[in-house]
């Protein structure tokens, strides 16, 4: 992604104002005026009007997010080193907030189990996305249909679906999955997420689920973004389908595969509603055994009313999402080289 | 020859018989949803599980509206959705063209500001947001819900890169002629990035509408929930009434469904810019 191309712009700017070359920096100089020709000095009033002009375009949004997001990702790395229960006094401690949820057995299981989650769900949603991509580009009637189908969970509310799982994935064995277990593959029914061992299955198989769709729908950009005339060029060469997979649409496909990996894996770090509404009980209690760094965050912070280690996992989480990033730019810049 | 179209026939079926297969994986928990919608509970669990139901229990549909507030979730959802996208679309797009095509000291530095954020997920920050957002008197309010989603960095910089492809000619163009910046945004830039404003239109409603850890967090009075939170306790309040569960799931759908046919291509064009973050 090209952030900024500030050099092009000035160029742009310094040959439509028709100005003698000094550059727009020279601009915010504070250079006598007396000095300066009448041109140059009415070029200067129109720049500060310009500058204000810009600054109310940018106000309305600038001043929301400055305050509600800029404000408080600030307030998270203070709080992080402080006790504060949100009403008495906020008092300083150092590290002690890490030191104590690293030695917190439910924060390590909720590490664990995001990780643990993540190992599962992003190299199978990958597939299963690569897999749906390479069969909706196919020509066949109905395309358009199977790819709206495919793509419509994504965007179908959590609450609702995840109710419609909850039933089919019902742990008694009249439930629709547990029969199909039963009559179909001959095999004992499953307790889902009503059991420890099998929560974070049920929890990655309804993630897949839900979001391949979304993959589906760049790695389909990725696919068509391929010339025709590699393949032709394969084929000539007497590669088989099989080949022309291995040899052309993979390594063809590389760039998006990074990108989706990584898109991927910082989604499933932020998994928390998912969580929520498969393994929690009645009362959106989850226990260890599917607990997760995002519900960790809101059980310390909402329920205990402990800032300060709310604040201090939520910093574990952004350095995770931020190494994951870090990752992502410099990739990108290799990709980029190629 | 004969082999060739052999071939071709082998792969054709192959293909449709995966494409059956993926049809049935995505599509039968809808289908089962709705089905179980028309319902009475004692007959969700039968073996076998009956597709077909000759006499549907239209009943559950109105039921539902009457067991909880449906309605007020539906129109607190509704209100903060329409609320949402409209600040979204048009501080978005007008912060996008001082960035995309305006000169001016700082910019790259605030811009830099956007960008960065959108790198620290909102569960970073959500705690602190809350403690702030109270300290305003904001808590259990919608204002609340509408700050927390209306001022996205994401529409700023999905704004600025479609700008960014709009020739700066256009503009001077229009300079030259007299126009003020805001008649050059609302004359010439509006019109021409509708595309781009259909997208954000269509994630920021998606969003709003089915957000959940938000108003989780900010609504504690029932009468102010939304639809998800609304359905969420319903069902883990009466856990076992499955048909007026379902039935309120297949209403809360109808809408995003509507809009997501409607404007379908907009978001999968959103998608592929791959500027896309959840």
């Amino acid at each position: 992604m090209p952030l900024l191309s500030q050099s092009r712009r000035e160029e742009d700017v310094s040959k439509a104002d028709r100005r003698p070359a000094g550059g727009q920096g020279a601009v915010y100089l504070p250079c006598p005026i007396e000095s300066e020709d009448n041109m140059n000095s009415a070029s200067i009033k129109r720049k500060r009007r310009q500058t204000l002009v810009a600054y109310s375009f940018i106000a309305p949004n600038f001043l929301g997010f400055a305050v509600f997001t800029l404000g408080p990702i600030i307030l998270a790395f203070i709080m992080a080193f402080t006790e504060w229960d949100g009403n008495n006094p906020m008092k300083f401690v150092g590290l002690l907030n890490f030191t104590s949820i690293f030695s917190d057995d439910r924060f390590l299981s909720s590490l664990r189990n995001t990780v643990v989650y993540s190992i599962f769900t992003v190299p199978f949603t990958l597939i299963a996305a690569l897999g749906l991509a390479i069969l909706l580009n196919q020509k066949i009637k109905g395309r358009t249909f199977f790819r709206t189908v495919t793509f419509f969970p994504y965007v179908a509310s959590l609450v609702a679906v995840a109710a419609v799982w909850n039933m089919l994935f019902t742990p008694s064995e009249e439930g629709l999955i547990n029969q199909l277990l039963i009559n179909v593959f001959h095999a004992e029914p499953l307790k889902w997420a009503a059991s420890p061992k099998t929560v974070m299955l049920t929890i990655v198989l309804f993630s897949i689920w839900k979001n391949m769709g979304y993959y589906m729908v760049i790695y389909l950009a990725g696919l068509q973004g391929i010339s025709e005339d590699l393949y032709e060029a394969a084929a000539l060469d007497g590669a088989g389908a099989w080949q022309r997979f291995w040899y052309v649409t993979l390594p063809q496909l590389k760039p998006t595969t990074f990108f989706v990996t990584i898109m991927l894996t910082i989604s499933c770090f932020k998994i928390y509603d998912i969580v929520y509404m498969l393994a929690g009980g009645s009362n959106g209690v989850v226990n260890k055994s599917a607990m997760v760094l995002v519900y960790y965050i809101y059980e310390e912070a909402f329920r205990n009313w402990k800032l300060g280690r709310a604040s201090a996992s939520a910093l574990v989480l952004f350095l995770i999402v931020l190494v994951i990033t870090l990752i992502q730019f410099k990739g990108e810049k290799n990709y980029a080289n190629d | 020859m004969e082999s060739k179209s052999q071939n071709r026939l082998i792969k054709n079926i192959i293909i449709y018989a995966l494409l059956i297969l993926l049809a049935v994986i995505m599509l039968v928990p809808f289908i089962w949803m709705i089905t179980a919608s028309l319902k009475m509970n004692k007959d969700i669990f039968v073996i076998p599980y009956q597709w077909w139901n000759p006499e549907p229990k239209w009943s559950n549909y109105l039921d539902i509206w009457t067991k909880i507030p449906l309605a007020k979730y539906a129109l607190n959802t509704v209100k903060l959705t329409i609320i949402v996208t409209i600040l979204q679309i048009v501080t978005s797009s007008f912060a996008a063209y001082a960035f995309a095509k305006l000169q001016f000291k700082g910019r790259d530095i605030l811009f830099l500001a956007y960008i960065a954020t959108i790198a620290v997920p909102w569960q970073v920050y959500m705690v602190p947001q809350f403690i702030f957002m109270r300290s305003l008197g904001l808590a259990d309010t919608h204002l609340a819900i509408i700050i927390l989603q209306a001022f996205s960095a994401f529409g700023v910089f999905l704004m600025r890169q479609f700008y960014e492809g709009i020739p700066d000619s256009l503009c001077e163009a229009a300079r030259i002629d007299g126009m003020s910046e805001y008649k050059i945004y609302a004359k010439i830039m509006l019109p021409l990035s509708k595309p781009a404003l259909s997208t954000l239109t269509i994630f920021t409603f998606v969003n709003t509408w089915n957000d959940f850890l938000g108003p989780l967090i900010y609504l504690t009075t029932d009468s102010k929930k939304t639809l998800q939170i609304g359905i969420k306790m319903f069902i883990s309040q009466y856990s076992a009434e499955y048909g007026l569960i379902m039935a309120a799931s297949v209403i809360s759908l109808i809408p995003v469904l509507i809009v997501f046919m409607a404007l379908q291509k907009y978001f999968v064009a959103g998608i592929t810019t791959g500027a896309v973050k959840g």
